[in-house]
């Protein structure tokens, strides 16, 4: 992996955008080699904090040049103490920030079709990756989904970057009344799609993966699991994957991924130890 | 081990940046007392990205057992006041491959390198330090003993003085005579300094003080145990107080056992005092997550808490709290004081 940068950065804003919060940051060095998919940490709450772990965010939007050198946005979902300190942030505060982490989505080399699907905020790092898609020539199609209307993010900034935006809420408020695995399947097929890249939820994540290995389709997920380190080495953030060996291990989301080959990852095991996964347990001797 | 006598630290030239940080114990010479906590660091690589690996005293690497270990289910960790509960369960590649990648990058790359080893039995931990010494290319092994993410709670050795030393024998059996053996600890026991007394005897140079406190959290949302282990090890500042008197208990009770004290150091401040209640190097654990940089800041960090202290050296402040009521004055030693107070520091 490219140059890691710890560094003190200034707020320069903070917006609501729906449910969530959107706050543009300093971050000279890390916006300028910032690849789509990557993340950062931020320290919660000062020197002082009593939270000692970081909270990993998405890349969203970055500026590579301006008044303030590189800057980035990220998007908070606050459902914590520490997102909620930080959504309290204001113009000038500073945040104590690492990055650029995590292996990004990867390109495709010639012009396909590519369709880009986000849940919730999860669709936050899809945008600097709907640019360079479009860059290289490749038509892209959006879904975003979400429960409610205003749990979805960036949709009119989607429909700028995308060929062609569907939008679906759990509660038909706007959109189309459903998840994202109801319209996958058809736009897959009428785009003739060459891949789908998506993040968002571990549900949304699998049902995708499904639907894109089932017809055929290289997909790439990003996942939002729970990290204490982010730089790979605390061991919390695993999950079991199948290597090029066809051998499961468990995994880590901070380095290894966040972004993963959808067929690669066992959606239906997160969150356990399968059996014939790389040094599991022996018939539950061991823990 | 040669321990300053308590005398008060000279002072009359204010904070001397110069202070020799230099961690002479068990045999070992470090440029510094800040290591890296198992478990906390991998084995040092990712962390060279944030700071040069080869300027802190060394790196303890995560516990490595014989064979390779996926570790335990997700959820594996929950933050708490001051800290955080982990419940990783010693994922790692095996001896084998630690040896071929691990080892053998931090040999590449110059750094002081303590092994930490893990085992399901005495023989396990035998069979490990037999195949380091075989191999070679590290300075000490510190055995972890203590780790609470096990299935079977017999299996934490250091909550027994018997199994404790059994395993602290095995391992001084199969390593050779030079290489410093630390006993890594655990603070859920009712007496500290009885299983310390049982590991020194039975061959350990020194001990580590102090690994996790065995914890549990239940969420509130779901209302079942956060942790999908149910328990998990306590780490962070939330347990500094605990291992601060773990240290300063089994210092009391062996004046000259090296200890590398750890739980909860997240600065200069925090470092000091375990060097003060008898710690002759410190590891930094969780507070590397908040700040994957901190063990070189804390280096910083304590050499200006010496320096402003009054101290000319690492070794003058190690125990020094332990120094007769007599001794000293109760006010802190500052660089604003006269010189004509200065007492010269004798060291033996």
């Amino acid at each position: 992996m490219s140059v890691t940068l710890q560094v003190t950065s200034e707020v320069l804003d903070v917006r609501r955008a729906g449910s969530y919060f959107v706050i543009s940051l300093t971050a000279p060095g890390i916006a300028e080699v910032a690849k789509p998919g990557q993340f950062i940490t931020i320290a919660m709450g000062g020197e002082e904090s009593s939270m000692m772990l970081r909270r990993s965010f998405a890349i969203h939007q970055v500026q590579s040049r301006g008044v303030y050198g590189g800057t980035l946005d990220i998007v908070v979902s606050v459902h914590g103490k520490g997102t909620k300190w930080l959504s309290e942030r204001r113009r000038h505060d500073t945040l104590a920030v690492v990055g650029p982490l995590g292996t990004p989505f990867s390109l495709p080399k010639s012009p396909v079709s590519c369709v880009i699907v986000g849940g919730g905020y999860g669709s936050a790092p899809l945008f600097v990756l709907a640019e360079q898609l479009r860059d290289r020539g490749c038509r892209v199609d959006a879904v975003l989904g979400a429960s409610t209307e205003e749990k979805l993010f960036g949709v009119l900034e989607l429909k700028r970057l995308a060929t062609a935006i569907t939008v679906t809420t759990d509660d038909g408020s706007t959109g189309i009344k459903g998840n994202v695995a109801d319209v996958l399947p058809e736009l897959i097929d009428r785009v003739n799609a060459d891949v789908v890249y998506a993040c968002g939820p571990m549900g949304m994540l699998a049902a995708v993966a499904e639907i894109s290995t089932r017809k055929r389709v290289f997909s790439q997920c990003s996942v939002e699991e729970a990290m204490a380190c982010g730089i790979g080495v605390c061991m919390t953030c695993v999950l079991p994957v199948i290597g090029d060996d066809g051998i499961t291990r468990m995994v880590r989301s901070c380095t290894d991924g966040p972004t993963f080959r959808g067929d690669r990852v066992r959606w239906a095991d997160v969150g356990t130890v399968p059996e014939d996964t790389y040094g599991a347990p022996v018939s539950g001797v061991r823990s | 081990m040669s321990r300053a006598l308590f005398v008060k630290p000279s002072s009359s030239s204010g904070p001397a940046l110069s202070v020799d940080m230099t961690a002479s114990f068990a045999g070992l010479e470090l440029p510094s007392p800040m290591l890296t906590a198992s478990g906390c660091a991998a084995a040092g690589k990712e962390l060279d990205a944030f700071f040069d690996i080869t300027a802190i005293g060394g790196v303890v690497t995560k516990s490595i057992m014989m064979q390779p270990r996926s570790g335990r289910a997700t959820p594996r960790m929950a933050e708490t006041p001051s800290g955080m509960l982990n419940s990783i369960g010693l994922q790692g590649p095996g001896l084998e491959r630690f040896i071929e990648e691990d080892l053998a990058w931090l040999n590449n790359r110059g750094a002081r390198t303590i092994v930490s080893i893990a085992g399901e039995s005495a023989e396990e931990f035998g069979k490990i330090a037999q195949r380091l010494r075989n191999v070679g290319g590290f300075d000490a092994i510190e055995v972890n003993i203590s780790c609470p993410n096990v299935a079977d709670r017999g299996q934490v050795f250091a909550c027994n003085p018997v199994t404790a030393a059994q395993v602290i024998q095995s391992v001084k059996r199969n390593s050779d005579a030079r290489t410093p053996i630390f006993a890594k600890l655990s603070p859920d026991v009712t007496d500290i300094v009885e299983i310390a007394d049982s590991v020194i005897k039975a061959g350990a140079t020194g001990v580590s003080l102090i690994n996790t406190l065995l914890g549990m959290v239940i969420d509130p949302v779901t209302m079942r145990p956060a942790l999908a282990g149910v328990t998990g090890g306590l780490s962070g500042p939330a347990i500094r107080p605990v291992a601060v008197r773990c240290v300063w208990s089994v210092r009391q009770a062996f004046p000259d056992v090296p200890i590398i004290g750890m739980g909860g150091i997240r600065s200069g401040a925090d470092a000091l005092e375990f060097i003060l209640a008898g710690a002759n190097a410190v590891s930094v654990g969780t507070s590397i997550f908040n700040d994957p940089s901190a063990p070189f800041r804390i280096h910083g960090e304590l050499q200006l808490a010496l320096a402003e202290h009054g101290f000319s050296s690492l070794q003058q402040a190690v125990s020094y709290a332990h120094r007769p009521a007599d001794t000293t004055r109760e006010v802190p030693i500052t660089s604003e004081q006269s010189s004509d107070d200065d007492w010269d520091f004798i060291s033996e």
